[in-house]
């Protein structure tokens, strides 16, 4: 655990993306006591511009709503719905690899085909008609991402399970007679953990790059303040009221960044002989 | 050559097949009646319709019946009736797809050859200020959303410094016929196509940029120095050539998303391609339009994903040959 400090912590990036998204997991705690007053509501007249009012740094949007409010809330749901999704999608994503790396023969190869339509499928398409059908709520909305976003760890958990299957102390756990299952979940699985934890860190960012562009095109749950929903609410008056779309945008794109940041090094610090390959 | 295309048109045939059975039953899984649910938004149809519908596709039939009915229709380019628009679905896209073919195509070109530029670049330079400064925009680009950076560029280059058109496919009543018309289009693609691309440039270059890097770690680059050619020679023709067959294969893989992204740089731009056709219909729920869309969209990344293939044949004689 201490080594994997020494060199998570070498990779400047990654400590300064780290720092960022403890910032922005605090604010989204402490928005309920930050902003007592539900971001929804009303509280000057629209469209005061940033800096003009000491209590509304950020100014308000068109409907008079506190814009640094809706920010706070809007951390809310985006790291919420960036967690959970890519956790769903773990959940489809490692048993298929794993069951598909595993068996081999048929198994694999009907599995590996089952992900490799997923693959074509256009995913953000694909996200917005289901959202659409199934009416834009957190669940759904989850659903959607989660059911976009797994193959890429299917494949990657079946190439790591197919490497280790043949290692000598996976041969000696099969002739000593434990169960497949037991296999998997004790001797296999643990051992694909550092790759599946670098991948989910950069699905978390993509995750929320994906709920922002569902809920700009209004498909954001309608009971949430989100980041994506403000820049959408902003996109027709973008030309009287250029802060209403900058600063959700700006979050958008520090999270997401601080999330990328955080992958890099997270490989740097997990995968310490392959890491400097590329670099 | 000839029976790699012929076997990769069955599987994209398979593909497709397999997507129109998902819209199907997604059709079935929409909360409500189907007929309501093709029809478009509930309230929207009247009971002579909504009975059409259901003769139509034998909604109360067993269902393996009614998916070989949806099936037959869509072999037929039949992608159902937008009641919201009076029109057949496939009439409508057809009418949009030049458009956004023009524009993703257009963004495409540009990320590529950009985002190989820079990615040849910065590893040529790596740990100089160059490679650092190339990195760091990659890296920015590759955080920010799409739709973002398409209303940054309206608000800077077209509202404050009104270099360029902000909004829609040509000037409104400007009357440009041939080359004039060509040019004022050009216009109007610029931004659009260049927001559009942000994202990709930066997954092509950080590709190009490490796997520049990898190549030229092998043997053959070795002898390629001890032997004194130059620098410039070993880095384009011998890094270069055999660096690139892991971008070309992401970039098939990309190109489809690239239509996904159209949706929403069409909606900022009032693009009048499919994304924007996708966005208003969303707007309506009109599902049959959104569906058309989704699988119109996923026929092009199939069609992407065959001429990377071919590509890839042409650049590595390797497998042309296996």
């Amino acid at each position: 655990m201490r080594d994997f400090w020494k060199r998570f912590k070498r990779n400047r990036g990654a400590v300064a993306g780290l720092a960022i998204l403890v910032l922005v997991i605090l604010i989204a705690i402490l928005a309920p006591l930050l902003f007592p007053q539900s971001p929804w509501k009303m509280v000057q007249r629209p469209f005061l511009p940033p800096l003009t009012m000491e209590a509304l740094p950020l100014g308000t949007d068109a409907l008079g709503r506190n814009v640094l409010s809706g920010l706070a809330y809007g951390a809310q749901v985006s790291l919420l719905i960036g967690l959970v999704s890519t956790v769903v999608s773990l959940l489809i994503g490692i048993p298929i690899g794993a069951l598909a790396g595993y068996f081999g023969g048929i198994v694999d190869d009907a599995l590996m085909r089952f992900t490799e339509f997923f693959q074509t499928v256009p995913n953000f398409a694909l996200a917005i008609v289901l959202v659409a059908i199934f009416e834009p709520s957190v669940q759904s909305i989850i659903g959607a991402i989660a059911i976009v976003s797994w193959p890429p760890v299917a494949r990657l958990v079946r190439g790591e399970v197919l490497s280790l299957r043949s290692r000598e102390y996976v041969e000696a756990a099969i002739l000593s007679g434990q169960k497949n299952s037991t296999i998997i979940w004790r001797q296999i699985l643990p051992n694909t953990l550092s790759p599946i934890i670098v991948l989910a860190s950069l699905m978390v960012a993509t995750a929320i790059l994906l709920e922002s562009s569902l809920s700009f095109l209004g498909l954001g749950d309608p009971n949430l303040m989100s980041w994506g929903y403000m820049i959408g609410a902003a996109r027709t008056v973008i030309r009287q009221a250029w802060w209403l779309s900058f600063f959700p945008g700006f979050a958008i794109l520090v999270t997401v960044l601080a999330l990328n940041l955080i992958g890099e090094g997270l490989n740097d610090a997990l995968n310490p002989r392959l890491s400097r390959k590329g670099k | 050559m000839l029976r790699f295309i012929a076997l990769r048109l069955v599987k994209a045939a398979v593909i497709l097949i397999a997507i129109v059975t998902l819209n199907f039953f997604l059709i079935h899984a929409a909360p409500g009646d189907p007929a309501a649910v093709m029809a478009g938004e509930a309230g929207a149809a009247d009971q002579i319709f909504l009975d059409q519908l259901k003769e139509q596709f034998g909604l109360d039939k067993p269902l393996l019946t009614q998916l070989g009915i949806y099936l037959g229709g869509v072999v037929q380019l039949d992608l159902g009736f937008s009641y919201r628009q009076q029109m057949p679905v496939a009439d409508l896209i057809l009418d949009r797809l030049p458009a956004t073919l023009l524009l993703t195509i257009t963004a495409f070109v540009i990320s590529l050859v950009f985002g190989v530029l820079a990615g040849v670049l910065a590893s040529a330079r790596v740990g100089k200020w160059s490679d650092t400064i190339i990195s760091t925009i990659a890296l920015l680009f590759y955080a920010t959303p799409l739709y973002w950076a398409a209303l940054m560029a309206v608000l800077l280059f077209s509202v404050e410094l009104n270099w360029l058109p902000g909004f829609g496919y040509e000037t409104v009543g400007g009357g440009y016929t041939g080359f004039a018309r060509a040019l004022d289009i050009g216009e109007h693609l610029i931004l659009p196509a260049l927001t559009l691309g942000l994202f990709f440039m930066a997954v092509y270059m950080r590709m190009t940029r490490a796997s520049m890097l990898e190549v030229s770690t092998l043997d053959f680059v070795k002898t390629a120095r001890a032997k004194g050619l130059k620098p410039g020679i070993i880095q384009w023709r011998h890094i270069f050539r055999n660096a690139m067959l892991p971008v070309l294969t992401l970039a098939g893989l990309q190109a489809g998303q690239l239509v996904g992204g159209a949706v929403l740089t069409e909606t900022v731009f009032a693009w009048p391609g499919i994304g924007r056709l996708m966005f208003d219909a969303l707007a309506q729920r009109d599902y049959n339009v959104l569906l058309g869309v989704f699988f119109v969209s996923a026929a092009m990344v199939l069609l992407f994903n065959l001429i990377t293939d071919i590509l890839y044949r042409v650049v590595d004689p390797r497998i042309r040959a296996s």
